[in-house]
């Protein structure tokens, strides 16, 4: 519980402690109220920001997640040669620290010296410009899923190991196909899990970060500041010394995202319950 | 690492050259008899407090991303065995100006001396974050530096630290590309403009020069060269004109460049940037004098290939601005402060420790050194035997006075590639990016008390 209050409320509380102030340059730290949350509900920039991880959410995520739904399904299915190969394969990039993979994704998007430049090359014409304005975020999304899939599959298949083969079995008796097996039992079975993978991929999406800002020095004109509310809080913070700022930000983003994170669970539960 | 670091710090950062010679010649008439007469006994004095520091010795940390910093320290050790030097890398200009940045606010693990490039210091002057090294004398160091470089230093009634290194912007090119494109080199920026359609027209993977739009660093530096005088500060009165005759001469010569589509998009200081320039993608770049050891342990590439000429003009007088350059600082909350000013003293102001720095790959702001025969007779190898630094050193005596940096250049820089950036990005005027920049300059420095006049 203390550890629970100094590691969790007390940052939280000191936020929005900060929040109520503005610290100047000149004139020092002053109490303005309210006055930070009023200046970020009209800041283009936030609203930008939001909107573009909100994309990127909706996107990135139900693509993601129906990879690792597959994967997972595959390797249990017992039908697949080398499955744990087949799956350390998968986890393993969840295992390759953030900035390795966004630097080394970052060379592969290069179209001067990377794979996309080769095969730009080969082809003749620009096919691949994963660095260009039309193409970046999906890019980061490429990263993104390239990072996380495997631990997603690694959280369905523990899920449906949990499966008793009894069930199937007993389906098997009853005729039951393999299509059938996985829509009655497996994707039931896999309910809780997917409401946790999902709020953990919406948590992640609007803390998106590391990709874009690594990325950043590749394409400093393409990913801006404020390119995700992070970014932006983090360059308001600790380049522009606006602390006071980038912890409001910070808030209304945390607070979005948990009721947003909320509410997927309230459904996912409460459609089990039915 | 370390070298790439330390030269895109140097790179995005510059010098203040005027605000000195300003604030000399508006202090000047009252004070400067009595000041200097009484500087010289005090000089004497706290010269004496100074050599009393070393012999007593103690701990002092440094912080820095100077590449020969390690051996300074060696050096300085081995003469004052008293004093512990440690040194901390910080890796770059950024990360030390965020390190810095938080252990003032945090009040605690400030170092004693720091390095902070020219445009950052009025950052961490404005909140009391420096010592002002004149109480200890140091005015009388003066004469050791560069006008630009000292300038850069003493400002707003004080000197907040010692120049280590200058670099006045001179046009590095590529000779072998330049012959076969049969290109002369360009004494203006306009045979610049032509010599980059001639490059394109070829229709081979070769440019005049990159820029993304990305680096504030290179684009300041353009508009100090076209004499621009975007910034005037006068202590919480902030003026910002990124649209005076200078600065807009600069934004005309260069939305050609733009619009016509003949700058490489290539990221300086990436792997593309060092390779762009080893095999001859990139003809040309206009930068600080500090290039030489970058191009030669990151572009071998290019060995005997490249030559480097004095900037291009627009009316034919020579002209050149600064691009990069640092100075250490001693911190408002060092401990021993006479200890610190000490070793200061001895790092950026004596023979032993510059001859490391110059070892290095270093250039120097030390006028000694500058004028020095033996400098000046130095026949780079990398160059195909030019005397690289005759050229140089006559950029130094060109650098356009007045320049000033804002008290918030840091996050100015930040926010460069989001609007200055965006007309690169869609070919587009590059006034409009200027005024947007303008813009929001404008906000931030009014929401931080400054009082901004557009």
């Amino acid at each position: 519980m203390v550890v629970f209050a100094l590691t969790f409320i007390a940052p939280l509380v000191y936020s929005v402690y900060l929040s109520l102030f503005r610290d100047q340059l000149v004139g020092g730290n002053v109490f303005v109220g309210l006055d930070n949350y009023a200046q970020a509900f009209a800041d283009e920039k936030l609203l930008e920001g939001a909107l573009r991880v909100g994309a990127f959410l909706a996107v990135q995520v139900p693509i993601m997640l129906v990879l690792a739904l597959i994967a997972a399904l595959a390797i249990d299915s017992k039908r697949l040669a080398g499955s744990s190969l087949f799956r350390i394969g998968l986890f393993l990039p969840y295992a390759v620290p953030g900035v390795v993979a966004v630097l080394m994704w970052g060379f592969i998007y290069s179209e001067r010296l990377g794979l996309a430049g080769d095969v730009n090359d080969t082809v003749g014409f620009d096919l691949m410009t994963p660095l260009s304005g039309d193409w970046i975020l999906f890019a980061i999304g490429n990263i993104v899923t390239w990072e996380f899939m495997g631990y997603n599959m690694l959280i369905f298949y523990s899920a449906l190991r949990a499966v008793s083969h009894d069930v199937y079995e007993a389906a098997a008796i009853d005729g039951a196909g393999q299509f059938r097996i996985i829509w009655n039992i497996k994707l039931p079975a896999l309910r809780g899990a997917l409401v946790i993978a999902t709020i953990f991929s919406i948590i992640g999406s609007f803390q998106l970060f590391n990709e874009p800002n690594i990325l950043k020095s590749l394409v400093p004109t393409l990913i801006t500041t404020f390119y995700t509310p992070n970014m932006y809080a983090y360059n308001l913070s600790f380049v522009g010394q606006q602390v006071n700022y980038a912890a409001t930000v910070a808030i209304i983003m945390g607070v979005i995202t948990a009721v947003i994170a909320y509410v997927v669970q309230l459904r996912g539960t409460r459609g089990g319950a039915r | 690492m370390t070298t790439r670091h330390h030269r895109r710090a140097m790179a995005t950062g510059a010098a203040v050259v005027g605000l000195a010679l300003t604030l000399a010649a508006c202090s000047g008439d009252a004070e400067t008899t009595p000041e200097s007469t009484g500087n010289g006994g005090e000089g004497a004095e706290t010269n004496d407090a100074l050599d009393a520091a070393l012999e007593r010795g103690g701990d002092l940390t440094y912080w820095t991303w100077t590449p020969s910093a390690e051996a300074q320290v060696e050096a300085f050790m081995d003469a004052y065995p008293n004093v512990n030097v440690e040194v901390v890398d910080t890796g770059g200009a950024a990360d030390n100006n965020l390190d810095l940045q938080n252990a003032i606010s945090a009040g605690s693990g400030v170092p004693d001396v720091v390095q902070v490039e020219y445009q950052a210091l009025p950052q961490f002057v404005l909140p009391g974050a420096l010592l002002d090294l004149s109480e200890y004398g140091f005015g009388e160091y003066e004469s050791l530096y560069t006008p630009s470089t000292w300038g850069a230093v003493s400002f707003s009634e004080g000197i907040w630290g010692l120049p280590q290194d200058s670099g006045p912007m001179a046009l590095f090119y590529n000779k072998r590309v330049f012959d076969e494109y049969g290109i002369e080199v360009p004494a203006t920026w306009d045979e610049f403009v032509e010599a980059g359609r001639t490059l394109r027209e070829s229709g081979d993977d070769v440019w005049i020069t990159n820029d993304y739009g990305g680096d504030a660093g290179f684009g300041t530096s353009m508009m100090w060269q076209a004499g621009g005088l975007p910034f005037q500060i006068d202590g919480e009165n902030v003026t910002i004109d990124l649209q005076d005759e200078g600065t807009t001469r600069w934004a005309e010569t260069w939305n050609p460049l733009i619009e016509e589509d003949l700058l490489a998009d290539i990221p300086g200081w990436s792997d593309e940037w060092f390779t762009a320039l080893s095999d001859g993608t990139i003809a040309s770049l206009p930068i600080g004098a500090w290039m030489p050891g970058v191009l030669e342990s990151s572009a071998p590439g290019g060995a005997g290939d490249w030559a480097v000429a004095p900037m291009p003009t627009y009316d034919g007088e020579p002209a050149t601005a600064e691009n990069g350059g640092s100075s250490q600082a001693v911190t408002a909350q060092s401990e021993d402060p006479e200890l610190a000013a000490a070793f200061l003293r001895w790092l950026n102001a004596s023979d032993e420790s510059v001859e490391v720095f110059l070892a290095s790959g270093g250039f120097p702001a030390t006028v000694a050194d500058l004028e020095s025969e033996e400098f000046q007779a130095y026949e780079s190898e990398y160059f195909g035997g030019q005397r690289i630094n005759e050229v140089l050193v006559d950029a130094t005596n060109s650098v356009l006075p007045g320049w000033q940096y804002l008290p918030w250049q840091a996050y100015a820089n930040s926010i460069y590639p989001d609007t200055v950036g965006q007309a690169y990005l869609s070919g587009a005027d590059l006034n409009e990016g200027l005024l947007n920049w303008q813009d929001q300059n404008i906000q931030y420095g009014s929401d931080q008390g400054f009082t901004v006049n557009p």
